[in-house]
């Protein structure tokens, strides 16, 4: 991708008049360098989180406890490709194809988000990541709607419908555990004993330590703080925990009336900072079996490339994608 | 023992139930990122009509979470472990092209099973030709691919066998003409494919069978293990 030089064009007057107006860059936009690879960080990271992300509930799918939460978690890990999917194109608009953001996940050079490196102990986890990390998501997410770049912006309209899904069945899971036996009401609350803080942490560090976070609001790719989109969280999530029964592993949390927010306690960025550092408890299974499954799948890939250059002409079919799957 | 009702709605429900779950094993470890969404795809559809199925024979969390494996009616194929990506193709191929021809046998009957069969049908056939479409491909792509593709077909053929043995309650099933269509259909796929229809006895003494049953291999009990143990482990609980 060549850039002109904006002086000579009026280019960049241009990006910024269109940044002012929040209008949207399209992808034959002229526009900054920085902004460009300031996106496809954040698109790419946001695309391995969603597909790294199938894997601690697809750690449930042939445990689950009856066909229709088994048909509803099935569904939900679908759609979390299908995020990915849509993150990868979006990405590729920007001139970055998905070969080359999966081999920087496979090598380390690109991150997840960090949640994802805790394990999923028991059913509830499953709830738990529904109620919290989906909510997390949503949370975070919704703002990105309004995102200056358009593919993005159009690809989380679609993402946020899905994940509000995946919110609201994750609460109604851990409502029924909640509501059930003893068993099942201590499952829940363990399982929100281990996810909560974590959750908190996936809005990153707070605003005085976070790295991208000025340039990307006055790009307009991002519209609130970490801080700003946590208090969101925390406010949202404390009267439904309420409604569900359970507890807040924290004891700081209370209403402050001057704020009109929920205070909450301190946030350990030691651990944030171990598990972004590869030092969580699962950051090696996850990416160790992203690998494995990608390499196990190379001589697919390469079949279905080797069959299309064999057959150029073969004529596309119904359902699937010939040039889809040979990537 | 307790008894199992014998509408033929619990085989064709285990069949489904049993090869969905198969295929929710391979989440998060597909080769290819659009896979991840058919394979989904399929086994959604296959639990989609596992639960009318088995609600149509009683209730169908008892009937998948507490029977024991002899009580389960599902063919061998399906059962079988994923293997490689080819060998999950080849039992796709085999089963979607059966449960086609059944279902679209059934669509035109009128029984209970008519309504089901007749829905099912378009997302079998959609099934078929994904598995198709692959052999194709891994047929027709490397040498390895080829290799593998062929394996697969040869090591599961032996159960595609007892696919035709005829199921108590579908008596007006013709199920010699199915598995006639059966072989046209799966052999001009395979010549397509540039891949040799399999050699082997398909029935007789040691070839498999008897899943219809209640007699299954050795990766079967282990399915179920994992896949009842947290509903047995709180009786009487709601999920
Ligand atoms: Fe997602
Ligand atoms: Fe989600």
């Amino acid at each position: 991708m060549t850039t002109i030089a904006p002086e000579d064009t009026g280019q960049e007057a241009l990006f910024d008049a269109t940044i002012a107006a929040d209008e949207r860059i399209e992808p034959r936009d002229w526009m900054p360098d920085d902004y460009r690879a300031s996106l496809v960080r954040q698109i790419a990271q946001h695309a391995h989180s969603e597909i790294i992300g199938m894997q601690p509930e697809a750690n449930w799918i042939t445990r689950a406890p009856s066909l229709r939460r088994k048909a509803i978690l099935m569904a939900k890990v679908q759609d979390e490709a299908g995020h990915g999917l849509y993150l990868y194109s979006a990405a590729e608009t920007l001139g970055t194809g998905r070969d080359e953001l999966l081999d920087k996940l496979h090598t380390g050079r690109q991150k997840y988000s960090s949640i994802f490196n805790y394990p999923t102990l028991t059913w509830a986890d499953v709830g738990a990541i529904g109620w919290l990390v989906d909510g997390a998501a949503i949370t975070n997410q919704v703002p990105l709607c309004r995102c200056s770049y358009g593919p993005y912006a159009r690809a989380m309209v679609r993402i946020c419908k899905e994940e509000s899904f995946h919110q609201r069945q994750g609460y109604e899971l851990l409502l029924t555990l909640s509501r059930g036996t003893e068993t099942q009401h201590a499952m829940a609350q363990d399982a929100i004993d281990r996810w909560w803080w974590p959750s908190l942490m996936m809005f990153g560090p707070p605003d005085d330590e976070s790295a991208h976070s000025a340039q990307s609001m006055a790009w307009k790719i991002k519209r609130h703080s970490n801080d700003e989109l946590r208090q969101r969280f925390v406010d949202i999530c404390v009267p439904q925990a309420e409604t569900l029964g359970l507890t807040l592993p924290d004891p700081d949390l209370r209403w402050n009336e001057e704020r009109g927010h929920w205070d909450f306690g301190p946030i350990d960025w030691t651990e944030f900072r171990e598990v972004l550092k590869g030092n969580g408890p699962c950051n090696d299974e996850r990416i160790g079996r992203r690998r494995r499954a990608h390499q196990e799948g190379a001589w697919v890939r390469e079949a279905a490339a080797a069959h299309a250059a064999k057959h150029p002409a073969h004529p596309p079919h119904a359902g699937t994608d010939q040039e889809e799957a040979a990537r | 023992m307790t008894p199992h009702p014998t509408t033929p709605a619990l085989p064709l429900g285990d069949d489904a139930l049993i090869l969905s779950h198969r295929l929710g094993e391979w989440a998060g470890n597909a080769p290819v990122l659009e896979e991840e969404v058919a394979l989904a795809n399929i086994a959604l559809d296959l639990l989609g009509q596992a639960r009318i199925l088995l609600s149509l024979a009683g209730d169908e969390d008892e009937l998948a979470y507490l029977r024991e494996e002899r009580h389960f009616r599902n063919v061998q194929l399906v059962e079988q472990p994923n293997g490689d990506f080819a060998h999950t193709i080849a039992r796709q191929l085999y089963f979607s092209t059966y449960q086609e021809l059944l279902y679209d046998h059934l669509a035109t009957t009128d029984t209970p099973l008519t309504p089901l069969a007749g829905k099912a049908v378009k997302e079998t056939a959609y099934h078929r030709d994904h598995a198709t479409q692959w052999t194709l491909r891994l047929g027709d792509g490397t040498d390895e691919s080829h290799t593998r593709m062929q394996r697969a077909l040869d090591a599961l053929w032996r159960f595609t066998g007892e696919l035709f043995d005829p199921v108590d309650g579908l008596d007006d099933v013709p199920w010699q003409t199915l598995r006639d269509e059966w072989t046209t259909r799966i052999t001009s796929a395979l010549e397509r494919a540039t891949l040799t229809v399999p050699a082997g006895p398909r029935h007789g003494a040691w070839t498999a069978g008897g899943g219809r049953q209640g007699l299954h291999t050795e990766p079967f009990g282990r399915l179920l293990a994992e896949m009842q143990h947290l509903h047995r482990s709180h009786p009487g609980a709601t999920w």
